[in-house]
Parts: C-alpha cells; sequence; structure tokens
C-alpha cells in the first residue's frame, strides 16, 4: 500500500529520478498557468465579460476579502504569494478526485517546501516593512529569556503546517483505498467527497495561517506607530 | 517468539492505542471551541463570519496533534521501518 506518490517511480536516469510527486506537481503547474494564460488573453472592461473572466476575478476578489480580514492593512501585496498558495494546493487537493491522479500535497516532501516557503516569507515581509535591526528586536521582545522560545516557537509552527497539510491529505487518499478493500462502492465514494471538503478547507486553512503569520510579524509598525504619535 | 513477531505485534498495539487515545484530546476540545462559537454567534449574530471564521481556522490547529496521531498510526500500519528492516533480514 502506497503511503505517498513519492514511491511511483516514473523515470530514473543516474541520481535524477522522476518520481511521481514531481510529475504530478508539474501538471498541476502547467494546467494552473495554462489555464490563466487562456483566461487572461483577452480580459475586457466593457459589458460581455467572458465566463473565465468571471471566474477568476471571482476567486480573486474573494481572496483579497478574506486576506485584508485577517492582516487588516492592503491585502494586495500578499496576493501573489498567498494567492498562488492558495490557488496551488486546492487544485492538487480538488484534482484528487480526478481517476489516475495523486495529489502531490499528499507527499511530506511538497508540504514541507510550501511550509518552509512561508517560513522564509515571514522575515522578508517583516524585514521589508520594519527594517530588519526592528525586526530582530522582536523576537527579544518581552525578554531576551523569550529569545529560545521564540525560535523554536517559529520552527514549530512551521512542522505543524507542513505535516497538517501533509496528514490531513494522505489520510484522506489512504481512507479511500482501504475502504475500496471492504465495501466496494458506497462508502469509498463518500469518503472520496469527504476528501474533496478537507481538501479544499486545509487549502483554505494554509493560507488563512500564512497570512497570519506574515502579518504577525508586521504588526510591530503598528504599535510603534501608535505609540509615537 | 522471534523478533519478527514481536515487531509486529508492538506496532499493531501501538497504531491501535496510539490513534484510540489520540483521537480523544482534539474532539474534546474541538468540542468546547464550537459551543463557544455558537454561544459568541447568539450573542452577536452580525459577527457571524469573522466568529466562523475564526472558528475554522481554531479547530484547524486543534485538530494537528489529532492528524500526528493518525500519522504516526498510518506509519506504523503501512510504512513500518522496523518490519521492513527485520523483513529483509529473514528473506
Amino acid at each position: 500500500m502506497r503511503l505517498s506518490p513519492d514511491s511511483m517511480m516514473w523515470w530514473s536516469w543516474g541520481w535524477l529520478h522522476l518520481n511521481g510527486t514531481i510529475l504530478f506537481t508539474w501538471l498541476v503547474m502547467a494546467g494552473l498557468t495554462l489555464g490563466s494564460w487562456l483566461i487572461t488573453r483577452r480580459l475586457t472592461n466593457s459589458a460581455p465579460i467572458s465566463r473565465g473572466q468571471h471566474l477568476v476575478e471571482a476567486i480573486i476578489m474573494m481572496i483579497l476579502s478574506q486576506l485584508g480580514d485577517v492582516t487588516r492593512q492592503e491585502p494586495r501585496r500578499f496576493l501573489p504569494f498567498l494567492g498562488t498558495l492558495f490557488l496551488f494546493i486546492a487544485t492538487c487537493n480538488l484534482l484528487a478526485a480526478v481517476p489516475w491522479f495523486e495529489p502531490p500535497t499528499g507527499s511530506l516532501s511538497t508540504t514541507t517546501a510550501l511550509a518552509l516557503i512561508v517560513m522564509v516569507a515571514v522575515p522578508v515581509y517583516g524585514i521589508k516593512d520594519t527594517g530588519i535591526k526592528v525586526y530582530l528586536w522582536n523576537y527579544l521582545s518581552p525578554t531576551p529569556l523569550m529569545l529560545p522560545f521564540n525560535i523554536i516557537g517559529e520552527l514549530s509552527r512551521t512542522l505543524a503546517l507542513a505535516v497538517r497539510l501533509f496528514g490531513n491529505v494522505m489520510s484522506g487518499g489512504m481512507i479511500g483505498a482501504i475502504l475500496l478493500i471492504l465495501t466496494p462502492f458506497l462508502f469509498p465514494v463518500l469518503m472520496q467527497l469527504f476528501g474533496l471538503l478537507t481538501g479544499l478547507v486545509q487549502a483554505y486553512i494554509f493560507t488563512i495561517l500564512a497570512a497570519v503569520f506574515i502579518s504577525a510579524g508586521l504588526t510591530s509598525r503598528e504599535i510603534d506607530e501608535a505609540i509615537q504619535p | 517468539m522471534d523478533s519478527l513477531t514481536w515487531v509486529a505485534v508492538a506496532s499493531i498495539i501501538s497504531a491501535g492505542i496510539c490513534m484510540g487515545i489520540g483521537a480523544i484530546g482534539p474532539a474534546l476540545g474541538e468540542g468546547r471551541a464550537l459551543a463557544q462559537a455558537l454561544n459568541s454567534i447568539a450573542q452577536q449574530p452580525d459577527e457571524t463570519n469573522t466568529i466562523t471564521r475564526t472558528l475554522f481556522v481554531g479547530m484547524a490547529m486543534v485538530e494537528s496533534t489529532g492528524i500526528y496521531a493518525l500519522v504516526v498510526a498510518m506509519i506504523l500500519l503501512f510504512a513500518n521501518p522496523f518490519w521492513n528492516y527485520f523483513l529483509s533480514k529473514v528473506g
């Protein structure tokens, strides 16, 4: 029984291994890029807007409103990073309904990579906003004794992000596989539906948590501006 | 019993206990969170969107430990390194 797409080996050449995770990631990337290019070829402002443009505009507006609510700042500066995160994870998890496809987020490598990107993005946004001295001063903020706990907190919430997404997606696929052995038709279909729901919820949770972490690294500036009127 | 049998018995029992006990905590915690969220919605119905969103984010964080227990149980059952090692020794 396969735990993740990592063990599907498609092509090997020396030390280069093309396993299922990489192949499905490339497929999702190609699909998203191709779909976006097809839709944004003909963007119009006037009345008859194409359906693709409607869909994309609706999605973007939803993401912007959610990010604005969570970070309480101008959401457009986070839109490229967090919007892509949400679209990628949501597409990966929703395509799990397609028969031959296995979501690449069901592999710990993919989710760890995404969590590491978020872990790097938090200091990048913070330093771009407040400067490196103020940002590093935050780590010593209540007292310098908190420094190890702040660092461990950063690492542990990154790990939690990775394992949460991996566990949800992997267990969804595995429950379906196990139930297929036991009871043929009805229950695996129901578990697939539930897997689609949890996949979408986990994509939303990952994005919102990334937004919360990034905005937590930025709030020092708001507090300083509030103290010095 | 040889070591192969011991590894199998220990893995199966640990997987069962791990998942069984690991499901209690998150379920209780999420139930309490949900009850508080319903109270808040009853007190301030026009804040429902914020409350619901915060509820889902909080539940996802609380559920993490349950997911950790599930991952450990799955690894013990399906990708057990000790089992594979001893199996390669015997076979």
